[in-house]
C-alpha cells in the first residue's frame, strides 16, 4: 500500500515559485496498479519521484505499507522500491546479469542466491537466460532492454514499484506485447504499483485505478470505468477524448449486460412456432435453435420461417457468432458489426446458451452512466437514443 | 580505372619509394652514421622514458581525482573557473613553464618533471571531467533510484562509463608529454633532446635525426600502449573499439 498525505513540491525558478504538486492526497491499495495520468507538466512525474525521493518533497508524507518513510534512510528506502524509467537506464558497462543482480548485491545477498534469482527473473520476462545473461545492453532491442529494466526493478522482490512511463519509448506493437506480459506477471506478483502515463488507452488497460492530474493538482481518482463514465469536469472529459464511450467497451464484460430471456427453438419445432417466437421476442432476422443440451445448434432465418413449411431441423443455418460470458464488449460489438446482428447468443463455460447480448443492452449500458450526469452535453457521446 | 587497381598501384609505388630511400640511405652511409649514435640513443631513451613515466604518472594520479572532484554537483559553481586556471598551464608554452620553474626550482630533473607534469595535467583533467559530466543522466537517475550511494554510483556507474573518454585524454596527454621531453635537455635533465639540440647546434642533421626519430617512435609506442590498456580495461558494453 502506498499512501500520500499532503505531498507538495514547490520549485524555485527565476520566474518565481512553481507549484509542481499541490497537496496530493491519495492511496494505492496493496496489489493494485494506480496510473498517474495527465498532460506533460501536470505534476504526475514529480509526484511519483517524491515517493523515492529522486525529487525531494517540500512538505507532506509518504507511507508505504502503513509506515511513514520520512525518517527512513534514502538508500534503504530506494532499495525496497522497484524503479523503472522511460529511458530504461540499464548500465551499459555491465552485462545483463550484472544489471539484474545489482539491487540484490547492494542488499548483500550471497552469490548463489542472486545468480539463481537472475535466471528466475529471465524466465519470468520470457528471455532465454543462457542467451542473454552474458550479453551487454547495447546488444539488445529496445523492447528486450525494457523487459530487463522491469526485471532489474523486480530483482529484490520489492512490495512497491514506481514506473515512470516505462513503455513510452517502445514501438506500439511491442508495447502492447510488453503490457500484456506485465499484466500477466502482475496477476501473480501482486505488487503495489504507481505508474505514470500520458496515454489514456494505456491507463485504461493497465490501471486498477486512475489518478488524473492537472497543473499540480489531483483532479480525479477513480476506477477506469468510473472515470470514463463520469468525468469530474470538462478538463478530464476533454483529456479522455470524444470516444470515451468506446474506450469503456474494453472494461465491461458480456456477463454484465446479459439478458436471460432469450427465445430459442428446438429442432423439432415447426417453422410456424419459430415465426411466432420471432415475433414474441422481437427478432427481426433470425432465432436461435438449440439442441437437447441447450447448446446452440443453428439459427432459423425469419424470412425462411415466413415462406417455407416444415420443421426447424430442416431449415437452419450455422450460428454466425457467439460470445462467452467473459468476453469484453469490444469483442461483442465487433462481432455484431462483422455479422450484421443486433443480438448475439451468449454461452457459458460448458457451451450452453445462458442468455443473449443485444445491441440495445450494449448501448444502454454504455449510455446510462453518461445520462446520469445532469447538464453535461450529450453531443460528445456517440449514443443514439432510439 | 577501378578503385582496386588504383589502390594496388599506389601501394606498389609506396613500396618502391621506401625501397629506394633504403638503398639511398645505405649507399650514402646514413645508416652507418645513424648506428654510430646507437649507444647514446639507448641511454638517452631510458632517461626520456623515465621523465615521461614520472611526470605522466604524477599527472594521472593528480588529474583523475581532480577531474572527479570537479565533476561533483557540489563543485558545479567552481568547476569551470578552476578549469580555466588549468588551461593557463597549457596556454603558456612548455618552454616558458620550464624557464619559469627553473628560476625557483633550479636546473635538473625535478624542474623538468614539474614542467612536464603541468603540461600533461590539463588534458587528463579535462577529459575526466568531460567524461563524467557526459554520463547519460538517465543512468544516474536509475543508479540513484535503485538505491546506490554516491560512492557506489561513482565507481560502478560513472567511472566505468567515462573510462573510454578518460583514456582518450591520457593518450593525448602522454603523446604530448613524450614530444615535449626533449625540451628538458635545455634545463639539464637529459633525454633524447640532447641529440636533437646538439645536432641543431652542430649543424649535424644525422645527429638531430638520431634524437628526433626515436622520440617520434616513442610517442607512437606510448600511444599504442595506452590504447591497448584502454582496450583491455574499458568494459565491452561501453568500448567503441570492441563493439
Amino acid at each position: 500500500m502506498i499512501r500520500l498525505e499532503g505531498l507538495t513540491k514547490v520549485f524555485d525558478t527565476k520566474q518565481g515559485a512553481v507549484v509542481a504538486a499541490d497537496h496530493i492526497n491519495m492511496e494505492v491499495p496493496s496489489g493494485e496498479i494506480c496510473i498517474l495520468l495527465g498532460p506533460s507538466g501536470c505534476g504526475k512525474t514529480t509526484t511519483l519521484k517524491m515517493i523515492n525521493r529522486i525529487v525531494k518533497p517540500t512538505s507532506g508524507k509518504v507511507f508505504i505499507d502503513g509506515e511513514d518513510t520520512t525518517g527512513m534512510d534514502t538508500q534503504t528506502l530506494r532499495r525496497n522500491i522497484g524503479y523503472v524509467i522511460q529511458q530504461i537506464g540499464l548500465f551499459p558497462n555491465m552485462t545483463i546479469e550484472e544489471n539484474i543482480t545489482i539491487v540484490p548485491k547492494l542488499l548483500g545477498w550471497d552469490r548463489a542466491k542472486y545468480r539463481e534469482r537472475a535466471r528466475e527473473l529471465m524466465a519470468m520476462i520470457a528471455l532465454e537466460p543462457d542467451a542473454f545473461l552474458k550479453r551487454y545492453p547495447n546488444e539488445l532491442s529496445g523492447g528486450q532492454q525494457q523487459r530487463i529494466g522491469v526485471a532489474r526493478a523486480l530483482a529484490a522482490d520489492p512490495p512497491v514499484m514506481l514506473m515512470d512511463e516505462p513503455f513510452g519509448a517502445i514501438d506500439p506493437i511491442n508495447r502492447a506485447v510488453i503490457q500484456d506480459e506485465f499484466l500477466k506477471m502482475q496477476q501473480v506478483l501482486k505488487k503495489t504499483i504507481m505508474f505514470v502515463s500520458h496515454d489514456i488507452d494505456e491507463a485504461i488497460k493497465m490501471g486498477n485505478r486512475i489518478a488524473v492530474f492537472r497543473e499540480g493538482k489531483l483532479v480525479q481518482h477513480s476506477s477506469p470505468d468510473d472515470l470514463l463514465a463520469d468525468p469530474k469536469d470538462s478538463f478530464v472529459e476533454s483529456f479522455l477524448g470524444n470516444d470515451r464511450a468506446l474506450k469503456r467497451l474494453n472494461l465491461v464484460k458480456a456477463k454484465e449486460i446479459i439478458t436471460q430471456n432469450i427465445g430459442t427453438v428446438s429442432p423439432s419445432d415447426s417453422l410456424e412456432t419459430a415465426l411466432s417466437m420471432c415475433n414474441d421476442f422481437g427478432y427481426e432476422n433470425s432465432i436461435l435453435m438449440t439442441n437437447d443440451q441447450q447448446q446452440p445448434a443453428g439459427i432459423v432465418m425469419r424470412s425462411v420461417a415466413q415462406t417455407a413449411k416444415g420443421y426447424c431441423r430442416d431449415h437452419f443455418q450455422n450460428v454466425p457468432a457467439m460470445v462467452g460470458l467473459d468476453d469484453d464488449l469490444r469483442t461483442v460489438a465487433s462481432l455484431m458489426l462483422a455479422h450484421d446482428m443486433t443480438w448475439l447468443p451468449c454461452i457459458d463455460d460448458q457451451g450452453r446458451v445462458c442468455g443473449q447480448v443485444t445491441q440495445r443492452a450494449l448501448t444502454h449500458h454504455l449510455g446510462s452512466r453518461f445520462r446520469a450526469q445532469q447538464g453535461s452535453p450529450v453531443s460528445t457521446a456517440p449514443i443514439s437514443e432510439e | 580505372m577501378p578503385i582496386q587497381t588504383m589502390k594496388g598501384a599506389l601501394r606498389a609505388l609506396i613500396l618502391l619509394v621506401i625501397f629506394f630511400i633504403g638503398v639511398w640511405s645505405h649507399s650514402s652511409g646514413l645508416i652507418d652514421d645513424f648506428l654510430f649514435y646507437l649507444p647514446d640513443i639507448q641511454f638517452l631513451m631510458g632517461e626520456h622514458l623515465w621523465l615521461t613515466a614520472v611526470s605522466g604518472g604524477l599527472a594521472i594520479l593528480v588529474a583523475i581525482p581532480l577531474g572527479v572532484v570537479l565533476s561533483r554537483p557540489s563543485m558545479a559553481r567552481w568547476a569551470e573557473s578552476l578549469m580555466q586556471v588549468l588551461n593557463v598551464g597549457t596556454t603558456i608554452p612548455t618552454l616558458a613553464v620550464l624557464a619559469l620553474s627553473m628560476s625557483f626550482l633550479g636546473i635538473g630533473t625535478t624542474t623538468a618533471v614539474f614542467g612536464l607534469f603541468v603540461a600533461t595535467l590539463l588534458p587528463i583533467t579535462r577529459n575526466t571531467y568531460a567524461g563524467l559530466k557526459g554520463v547519460n543522466p538517465a543512468l544516474m537517475e536509475a543508479a540513484a533510484g535503485i538505491g546506490m550511494s554516491p560512492t557506489q554510483r561513482l565507481f560502478r556507474v560513472e567511472l566505468p562509463n567515462a573510462l573510454y573518454v578518460i583514456f582518450a585524454g591520457m593518450r593525448t596527454a602522454l603523446a604530448i608529454n613524450v614530444g615535449t621531453v626533449p625540451l628538458a635537455f635545455l634545463i639539464g635533465a637529459g633525454g633524447l633532446g640532447e641529440l636533437i639540440f646538439t645536432g641543431i647546434d652542430l649543424y649535424d642533421p644525422v645527429m638531430m635525426l638520431a634524437g628526433a626519430i626515436p622520440t617520434a617512435l616513442l610517442a607512437i609506442v606510448v600511444d599504442a600502449l595506452i590504447a591497448f590498456i584502454a582496450f583491455a580495461l574499458v568494459p565491452r558494453g561501453v568500448n567503441p573499439a570492441r563493439a
